[in-house]
C-alpha cells in the first residue's frame, strides 16, 4: 500500500445547496446548508462533528452516506470519488445510526428481520445463514437472542438503540456515522451505548464520525473535533487541542455553555446574541459576526479565510494572517 | 417558614391501567420557598412529570391524585374546583412546557397568546395586556418586541419559542414556576441562555421554581435543593453542594458515574453504568425498588420500609438501609488517589 494511506472517508469542497420555496409567487431562494467543506476522517478514529441544529451537520452526514448528492465537491471513499460508487456499494462501506430508536426502526418489522434487512438487500451468503448471523450480532450488542423475534415496540430506548447498532454493523462496514447516537436516551443508558461503540470500534477497528451537540460526549469519544457553524468548518483540531486552546468565538462559546455537574458554578453566559441568523439569506462577511463578542470591522464585511496552523484550523479574522489570538481585540 | 410558597406531603399518583393499578408516584413530599430552585431530577419513567402535573390539577382524567397536603400560599389546593384551580394556573402558578414547538398555539399570533393569559387572570384593558407583553418579551431577550407581538410562532426559532413561553409565563406575575425539562429541545448554547435567563428573572420577581429535569449538569449549576427521584419515590434528597459532593444513595452514585465529565473522565475510559431496567409499578410494591439494579442489594433491601429516610442533617436524606458511615467511607477511599 501506499505510505500514507488515504482516509477512510474524505470530501472536497462539499457544497450542497436547496432550493427553498419562498410562497407561491415569490419564487425560490439557494440556501446553502453546506458551504464548501473539507473534512478528512482517517481509517480508525473518530471524528466529532458540532454545531448547533441548522448548521448542515445532517446534511454533511446525508452527503457521506450517499443519500444526497453535493451540488459541487466531492467525496472520497479511501480515495475514490463517490462517482465511481453505486448506492448499494456506498451502503456497504458506511452505515448510520440514527438519534431516533424510536423512528428508525419499522415497526411493524421483527428484530431479526431489521438486523438482516442489510444482508438481503446486499444478497449475503444463503438465506438460511441469516438468522444465525442476526443472533451473532445481537451477542455483539449485548442483547439476548430471544429478542430476534420480538418486534421494536416491545424493547426500551436502550435496547432499541442496540438494535440499530446491530443493524448497521451486520455488513461490517468501515465507516459508521453516528448522527446523535445518544441524545434521545436516559443518562444511565447512554453510558451504555457509548461503552459499547467504544468497545466495538476496538473489535471491528470501525472509523466513526459521532455528530452530537453534547461537547461532553465528543470529548470522551473523539480524536479529531470539527465544527460547524452555517455550513462551515470554522475551526477544526485533535480533541485534546480543541479542547484545551479554543480559538474561534463560537467554540469557546460552545465549550462555555458545557453545563458539568458542579455545583460551586452557575449557568455561564455565553455572549452570543440571542439572534439566529436566516440560513436563507446568510449575514455579509464572516456570517458569526452578528453573534460574535469579539466582532471587529472587518468581520462585518470580509468572510474570513481558513488559517491553518499544524493541525490547527481556524476561520476567523482574529487568527488570519498575522493578527495574534486575542489581541486583536483589545 | 413565612417564605414558604408550596408544600406538598406524600404525594402519589395511580392510574388504573388494564394490568391493575399503576403507582407512578408513590408518595413524595417537598416544600419550595421563594427565591428558591428545586430540582426534581430522575430518568424516563420515574414520575417527575406527571408530579408536576399532579400540582397543577392538569393529571389525565382516569388518574387519581392523593395526598396529605399540597399547600400553595398557604392554602389547601387539594379539593379546589376546576375553575377555582384555573384561576390559580397561569396567575400565581404558571408552567413551562419542554416542547416549545407544541405548546404555542400555531393559529394565533404571538401577542394574542400573551395578552389571552393576562386578559383571563388580571384585568379586561388590552392595552395593558399588550404593554405587559412587550415589557416581558424585552426581559427575556426578544429584539423588536413590539413588532414581534403580530407574528406567529412557526416565524420563530425554537430558542425564540422558548423565551416566548417563559415571557407567557411570566405575564401575571406568578409566586411560582415549574419549568419541565425547559431546556431538553434546544441547543447548547441557547440552554446555557435560557437557564441564565430563567435564573436572572427568578432573582428579580423572588419567584419560586421547581425545575424537573433528567441532565444533572443543569440540576448541579441552577439548584439550591435537589430531589432525586426513581421508581415514583424519592431516594434522595438535600442542599444541591451536598448531594453532589456527598452522594448516599447508590441510584445517585451511579448517575454520577455514568455521565462523560470534561477534565475528569479520560477519552475511551469506560463510563459507569447502572444496569438493569426500571422496575414494573403495576400492582403491589414492596421494599427498596432498586434492589434489582443495586451493587449493594442484600437480603434486607426487600424488606426495606421505603417511608423513612436516613437524615443526615442540613435537610440531606436518603432511603438506603447502608449506614452513612459505610458510604462516606467508600467516597473518601475512591477520592484518594
Amino acid at each position: 500500500m501506499t505510505e500514507a494511506p488515504a482516509p477512510a472517508l474524505e470530501t472536497v469542497e462539499v457544497t450542497c445547496v436547496f432550493q427553498v420555496s419562498q410562497g407561491l409567487l415569490r419564487g425560490s431562494k439557494p440556501l446553502r446548508a453546506v458551504n464548501g467543506v473539507s473534512l478528512k476522517i482517517p481509517r480508525g478514529q473518530v471524528v466529532g462533528l458540532v454545531g448547533e441544529s441548522g448548521c448542515g451537520k445532517s446534511t454533511m452526514a446525508n452527503i457521506l452516506l450517499g443519500l444526497q448528492r453535493p451540488s459541487s465537491g466531492d467525496v472520497l471513499y479511501a480515495g475514490n470519488s463517490a462517482a465511481g460508487f453505486s448506492r448499494r456499494e456506498i451502503a456497504r462501506r458506511i452505515q448510520p445510526i440514527f438519534q431516533d430508536p424510536y423512528s428508525s426502526l419499522n415497526p411493524t418489522k421483527t428484530i431479526e428481520s431489521i438486523v438482516s434487512q442489510p444482508l438481503r438487500i446486499h444478497s449475503v451468503g444463503a438465506p438460511s445463514e441469516w438468522s444465525a448471523r442476526v443472533g451473532e450480532m445481537l451477542d455483539v450488542v449485548g442483547l439476548p437472542r430471544r429478542v430476534a423475534s420480538s418486534y421494536p415496540s416491545q424493547l426500551s430506548g436502550g435496547q432499541r438503540q442496540r438494535v440499530a447498532i446491530a443493524r448497521a454493523l451486520i455488513m461490517r462496514p468501515e465507516v459508521v456515522i453516528c448522527d446523535e447516537p445518544t441524545s434521545a436516551l436516559d443518562v444511565s443508558v447512554q453510558s451504555q451505548i457509548l461503552n459499547l461503540l467504544q468497545d466495538l470500534k476496538e473489535e471491528f477497528g470501525l472509523t466513526y464520525l459521532l455528530i452530537s451537540h453534547n461537547l461532553a460526549v465528543v470529548q470522551h469519544m473523539a480524536d479529531r473535533v470539527a465544527v460547524m457553524y452555517l455550513g462551515r468548518i470554522v475551526e477544526e483540531a485533535d480533541s485534546d487541542t480543541l479542547f484545551n486552546d479554543p480559538r474561534h468565538p463560537y467554540t469557546r462559546a460552545l465549550l462555555g455553555s458545557v453545563l458539568t455537574p458542579d455545583p460551586r458554578l452557575g449557568v455561564p453566559d455565553t455572549h452570543l446574541g440571542a439572534v439566529f441568523p436566516n440560513p436563507i439569506d446568510p449575514p455579509p462577511g464572516c456570517t458569526f459576526h452578528p453573534r460574535c463578542p469579539d466582532c471587529m470591522t472587518i468581520c462585518r464585511s470580509e468572510p474570513p479565510q481558513p488559517a491553518v496552523d499544524g493541525g490547527h484550523n481556524t476561520e476567523c479574522h482574529l487568527y488570519g494572517g498575522a493578527v495574534t489570538p486575542r489581541t486583536a481585540t483589545q | 417558614m413565612s417564605g414558604t410558597i408550596l408544600e406538598v406531603e406524600n404525594l402519589s399518583v395511580d392510574i388504573p391501567v388494564a394490568a391493575g393499578m399503576l403507582h407512578p408516584v408513590r408518595g413524595i413530599g417537598f416544600s419550595v420557598s421563594r427565591g428558591e430552585t428545586l430540582c426534581i431530577v430522575g430518568e424516563s419513567g420515574c414520575g417527575k412529570s406527571l408530579t408536576s402535573l399532579a400540582i397543577m390539577g392538569l393529571l389525565p382524567k382516569t388518574a387519581r391524585r392523593n395526598a396529605d397536603r399540597i399547600e400553595f400560599l398557604g392554602r389547601d389546593i387539594r379539593n379546589l374546583r376546576e375553575r377555582e384551580m384555573a384561576r390559580l394556573r397561569g396567575g400565581s402558578m404558571s408552567m413551562i412546557f419542554q416542547e416549545p414547538m407544541t405548546s404555542l398555539n400555531p393559529s394565533y399570533t404571538i401577542g394574542n397568546q400573551l395578552a389571552e393569559v393576562y386578559l383571563r387572570h388580571v384585568e379586561q384593558s388590552r392595552a395593558a395586556a399588550r404593554d405587559r407583553a412587550v415589557f416581558l418579551l424585552e426581559k427575556v431577550g426578544i429584539s423588536s418586541a413590539a413588532s414581534r407581538l403580530g407574528q406567529y410562532p412557526h416565524q420563530l426559532s425554537g430558542g425564540q419559542r422558548q423565551r416566548v413561553m417563559i415571557a407567557m409565563a411570566l405575564m401575571c406575575g406568578p409566586e411560582l414556576i415549574i419549568a419541565d425539562e425547559p431546556t431538553t429541545a434546544l441547543d447548547v448554547t441557547i440552554q446555557a441562555q435560557i437557564l441564565h435567563l430563567l435564573a436572572e428573572l427568578q432573582r428579580e420577581f423572588r419567584m419560586g421554581m421547581i425545575l424537573i429535569t433528567h441532565d444533572l449538569g443543569i440540576v448541579a449549576r441552577v439548584a439550591d435543593k435537589v430531589q432525586v427521584m426513581y421508581a415514583g419515590k424519592t431516594v434522595e434528597e438535600g442542599p444541591c453542594e451536598t448531594v453532589f459532593d456527598a452522594p448516599m444513595h447508590p441510584y445517585t452514585q451511579g448517575l454520577l458515574r455514568c455521565i462523560p465529565i470534561p477534565g475528569r473522565t479520560r477519552r475511551g475510559e469506560r463510563l459507569g453504568s447502572v444496569p438493569g431496567i426500571v422496575p414494573n409499578l403495576v400492582g403491589e410494591l414492596s421494599g427498596c425498588l432498586f434492589r434489582n439494579r443495586c451493587d449493594h442489594a442484600r437480603d434486607a433491601c426487600a424488606g426495606m420500609r421505603d417511608d423513612e429516610p436516613t437524615r443526615m442533617g442540613d435537610g440531606h436524606a436518603y432511603t438506603c438501609l447502608r449506614a452513612p458511615g459505610e458510604i462516606s467511607g467508600e467516597l473518601q477511599a475512591a477520592e484518594a488517589p
